[in-house]
């Protein structure tokens, strides 16, 4: 009865208790299993998919139980939804720029030791890089404008 | 006396609260002064997962430009003592820190019921296994040190199967150390804290009415796991 009393001194919040956490633990001990499991059999471009799928899983248990967010005030929940959220931005925004390149590595990252040298056409010294944004040449522009006109 | 009683009027009653000597005035009442670090401590938690998300981003845009290396890295991190099967280490590794995890929320569920003897107990067993990951880790290290698997322009592994276009090996190595290493100083300032804690509990400076520091280095800690969580299948198991 003592122990009631003091749990309920947090104006009635409830923590979960042992029970939960170890039933908690073995969920992810058992989840740890699986995606190792998982990963040994080949799904093609799925498996990175099931690693990162069973991987946000195991947050999402981590962070309800042992973080107690199903029993908090939502107001840490939201903090932390919004973490996840804006890092999704940075991610998507990042991908859509990277899918839509030609290259996106600088021109003048030094080459390494021991690298196999590039070819002549990847050789920024050699021949320009291709640059899919430059202006087209004046000289070039110039006899097509009036074409289009006739 | 007399400032207990005033205490008492100044917070509209509340007995319990008043008598805390943890209790800060400008906190209308223990459970407010609890929830406010407690948002502070998730706002800190938002820019650890925005410090990592960086570098997870960066690790995904190179995977990206370099998918072959990567993959071929990828193998290499797995080729521990049972071959090319298992990733022994990084498994290891999540199993230890999970299992951190649980006697850590075990330790702050001790010293919200008033169990200190057992709190300081949960918390030694913490920062063992913490020291048991990091101990896995130095050898993981190690290994890699040694077969000249290093990051960026220190990269001098002289074996047939890494040496081919050198550039992404080396890109995948700086991301591992830097990710790995990262999250290990995370583990060391961990211990850190942990072994205050210890003390701190051991001293009787917790009980069910203010345990505050133990639930946010519990938050803390399990942050520290939740980032391995992705971790681990980003470099030990995707092929």
């Amino acid at each position: 009865m003592s122990s009631d009393t003091e749990s309920a001194t947090h104006a009635g919040q409830h923590h979960g208790g042992p029970r939960i956490y170890t039933a908690n633990l073995f969920a992810l001990l058992f989840l740890t299993v699986l995606t190792v499991a998982a990963a040994s059999f080949n799904f093609g471009s799925a498996n990175v998919v099931i690693a990162l799928a069973i991987a946000s899983v195991k947050a999402t248990l981590v962070a309800l139980f042992f973080m107690h967010l199903i029993w908090e005030k939502p107001v840490n929940a939201i903090i932390a939804i919004a973490g996840f959220l804006f890092l999704g931005i940075f991610l998507m925004f990042d991908f859509l720029d990277v899918t839509s390149r030609v290259n996106y590595l600088p021109n003048n990252m030094p080459q390494m030791q021991n690298a196999t040298p590039a070819p002549d056409s990847m050789n920024p010294l050699k021949t320009p890089a291709p640059q899919p944004f430059a202006p087209v040449p004046a000289a070039a522009a110039a006899p097509a404008a009036p074409a289009e006109h006739k | 006396m007399s400032t207990t009683t005033t205490d008492v009027h100044a917070h509209g009653g509340h007995g319990e609260d008043a008598h805390n000597s943890h209790h800060q005035h400008h906190f209308a009442t223990m459970e407010q002064q609890f929830d406010t670090a407690k948002l502070g401590m998730w706002l800190f938690i938002v820019t650890e997962i925005l410090l990592f998300g960086g570098l997870f981003v960066g690790f995904g845009l190179m995977q990206h430009q370099y998918p072959r290396e990567f993959i071929e890295a990828h193998e290499h991190l797995k080729q521990d003592i049972f071959g090319r099967l298992v990733p022994l280490y990084g498994t290891l590794n999540t199993m230890v820190l999970l299992i951190s995890s649980w006697t850590m929320v075990m330790g702050v569920n001790a010293a919200r019921t008033n169990q200190q003897k057992k709190t300081v107990r949960y918390l030694v067993i913490t920062i063992l296994l913490a020291c048991v990951f990091l101990c896995v880790k130095y050898v993981e290290y190690a290994h890699k040190f040694h077969d000249g698997l290093l990051p960026g322009i220190f990269y001098a592994h002289q074996s047939e199967d890494l040496i081919k276009g050198t550039h992404g090996y080396a890109t995948f190595f700086a991301f591992y150390f830097m990710m790995t290493g990262l999250h290990g100083i995370h583990v060391l300032v961990g211990i850190g804290l942990l072994s205050w804690l210890a003390v701190r509990t051991k001293r009787g400076d917790f009980n069910s009415e203010y345990y505050t520091p133990l639930d946010l280095v519990g938050l803390y800690w399990h942050v520290v796991d939740m980032i391995w969580i992705y971790l681990f299948p980003l470099y030990y198991l995707i092929s």
